[in-house]
């Protein structure tokens, strides 16, 4: 511990050009903002929806569902409920799709410059 | 204790003054000796900032959702919902639904490629000097609103909890908070403060679980129930439907999408909940740590909603709005009604520690800012040796220190929501476009993140002076002036997408192209964590 993590840079002679070119880069970048952007798209709409229903649409939301709970209850709790379950499903899907191919070239780059200065510093962090 | 005590006596809170400065100076014993214990190797640069990247993404969730439920969030909003009822719980949701920017976007990213502060990552590709300025400008910016917020709701909180009413008496506080906090931040450094907001956390989190769980047992677990309990009370059956706060005009429903828009981007540009994902050894954890933070801050605001129709049934608004604190002693009156002045003096001390807490985080991170972006990096040129930069950065915690609490005193008695509205409006406008543009676009240049980030941040506090907040009503800064030329409150829904256009327009006419090798680097370090995660092999 309390050593600075890129100032023990093992990786500051690696070109990056040609790791951001190789087909394996591509796809974790592909299935990261594959992922990513339009899951962001999609709960800002969805909570800018509901923003506007509860400025605009003040009748809508206080329709009564069950006992003193009205629409707009719901929908600020299922807001609540979405943001959980993105949360959940983005971690799920990291540590599936993203997690091994970004170790993998991780390893690669830093496997690399253990061979090539003898430095033992295996990169092999988890 | 009994379950029910009678209609709450504000006078009779003057009689736990005592025990609220027992339990906060408890909580101040504790906190410094495992400040004192967590300082011990506190040696290099990395271990001052960034506690040595030592945390695990749980206690730094812990510590950022410590950082994040400031006193405006826990006593703002449960006052919010007494009062105006369904309008306060729509601020919650907008805070929590923010992280998902953080989360999705932001988090991981940033931990691969930054070092410390908010401008390496901005500063990583683009030319070092002039963006590193600009971000170091806009961080300052952002933390010294925040930091105004937090040390004007000290002073306002103190009225109301120790019973001190008079301009001296509380300007005393103040610089209590003031001098104790600059001791927290200088022994303790980042480690330090984290374990302050750790502590908090917790406290805070375990007191309102306490007190949602009371509520609802008193409504025998129905929420309906307690909905019902609180429209009788107020006699007001709107309290449950929106509209109450911001449905009085077509203005104040534009003001809500834009206050609705600055704490959603917000949240994922505050500089000091960035920070925070430096103190983990690698990305995964620096995920963790959102993860937590989600879950910890969504739960807490899920309780203020009980605590907040609790306040509105069991104590009632008119008792509240009379309280010395206002809208703000809701939740701390909803406390004495519930276990009497024990109660009172837990969440009391609590909030106490919020402010302590929050205010420690965001002065390191100034200070951070200030020696490793502004000293070391422009006026050093990169020639200053990490000790000579925390040096720096300790003086420059003393003098931030000093700047909060003549600011404190000085802002006294301002709305506090508004000046932490104003942080994330700023926060959304200055960082948020450059963050996501140097991440996500290849093609950004310098010159479109100056523009992005001076735009922004001078299109936000431009429009702030010229609104109603600062002139023109009566409930403004400068009530008797009015130049207040733009009707908004909050800025967002202007300054924000102006600072995405401008980064855009600055990019597409910028002659010069930044260097691809760079932007390779960026890409690569960003997504696969090459060479930050080091330091899990230590």
């Amino acid at each position: 511990m309390g050593h600075d993590a890129q100032e023990t840079d093992a990786a500051a002679a690696v070109d990056f050009k040609e790791v951001q070119s190789t087909e394996q880069f591509q796809e974790l970048r592909t299935r990261h903002r594959s992922f990513v952007f339009p899951l962001s798209i999609a709960f800002l709409l969805w909570y800018f929806a509901y923003v506007l229903l509860a400025d605009y649409a003040v009748g809508f939301m206080s329709i009564k569902v069950w006992g003193n709970i009205n629409v707009g209850l719901i929908l600020g709790l299922l807001q609540f409920v979405s943001t959980f379950a993105i949360t959940g499903w983005y971690v799920s899907y990291s540590n599936r799709k993203l997690d091994p191919i970004a170790s993998e070239i991780r390893q690669e780059i830093e496997g690399h410059e253990f061979d090539k200065h003898g430095n033992p510093v295996g990169g092999t962090a988890k | 204790m009994t379950l029910m005590v009678p209609a709450v006596n504000v006078a009779d809170l003057k009689d736990t003054t005592l025990l609220n400065m027992g339990i906060f100076a408890l909580f101040v014993a504790i906190t410094m000796v495992i400040v004192i214990r967590a300082s011990r190797n506190n040696k290099t640069a990395a271990d001052y900032y960034a506690a040595g990247r030592s945390f695990t993404g749980p206690q730094n969730g812990t510590a950022i959702a410590g950082d994040y439920l400031s006193a405006a969030s826990f006593l703002g909003i449960t006052g919010a919902i007494a009062i105006n009822g369904y309008d306060g719980f729509m601020y919650s949701i907008g805070f929590l639904v923010a992280w998902l920017v953080a989360l999705l976007l932001v988090a991981e990213l940033l931990r691969n490629t930054g070092k410390f502060t908010m401008a390496d990552v901005l500063s990583f590709r683009l030319k070092q000097r002039p963006v590193r300025i600009a971000a170091a400008i806009s961080t300052l910016a952002v933390c010294f609103f925040y930091l105004l917020a937090q040390m004007a709701g000290a002073g306002s909180l103190i009225s109301l909890l120790l019973g001190i009413s008079d301009w001296g008496g509380q300007a005393l506080v103040i610089i209590v908070v003031g001098a104790l906090m600059i001791m927290y931040v200088l022994i303790g450094g980042m480690k330090g403060t984290t374990w302050v907001q750790i502590i908090k956390a917790m406290l805070l989190i375990a007191g309102a679980a306490v007190m949602t769980f009371w509520v609802l047992a008193i409504y025998g677990f129905n929420l309906s129930d307690l909905l019902g309990g609180a429209v009788e009370t107020s006699g007001n059956p709107n309290l449950l439907n929106p509209g109450l706060q911001y449905g009085k005009t077509e203005t104040s429903k534009v003001d809500f999408l834009s206050l609705g828009l600055a704490l959603v981007l917000g949240t994922a540009a505050l500089p000091h909940v960035l920070m925070r994902f430096y103190t983990v050894p690698t990305a995964k954890e620096a995920r963790k740590s959102v993860v937590w933070s989600i879950w910890l801050i969504g739960i807490f605001y899920l309780f203020t909603l009980v605590l907040g129709y609790g306040a509105a049934a069991l104590v009632g608004a008119d008792t509240i709005k009379a309280a010395p604190g206002g809208v703000n002693s809701a939740a701390p009156l909803l406390a004495f009604h519930l276990g009497g002045p024990l109660l009172l003096g837990f969440i009391s001390a609590v909030a106490f520690a919020t402010i302590l807490a929050v205010v420690a985080g965001l002065t390191i991170t100034a200070a951070a800012s200030f020696a490793h972006d502004i000293y070391a990096s422009v006026i050093a040129k990169g020639k200053a040796d990490a000790a000579t930069e925390v040096k720096v950065a300790r003086r420059t915690v003393v003098v931030i220190g000093l700047l909060a609490i003549a600011g404190g005193i000085f802002a006294n008695g301002q709305n506090v929501a508004f000046l932490v509205a104003l942080a994330f409006a700023v926060a959304a406008s200055a960082n948020l476009p450059t963050i996501l543009y140097s991440l996500f676009w290849r093609r950004f240049t310098t010159q479109g993140a100056l523009w992005s980030m001076y735009g922004g941040l001078s299109a936000a506090i431009i429009l702030i002076a010229l609104s109603p907040v600062v002139s023109g009503a009566k409930t403004s800064m400068i009530p008797g002036a009015n130049f207040a030329i733009f009707p908004l409150s909050n800025p967002g829904i202007v300054s924000i997408p102006l600072a995405f256009f401008l980064g855009w327009l600055g990019t597409v006419l910028d002659k010069r192209k930044e260097d691809a090798t760079k932007q390779a680097e960026m890409e690569v370090r960003s997504l696969t964590g090459v060479g930050a995660e080091k330091a899990t092999n230590h």
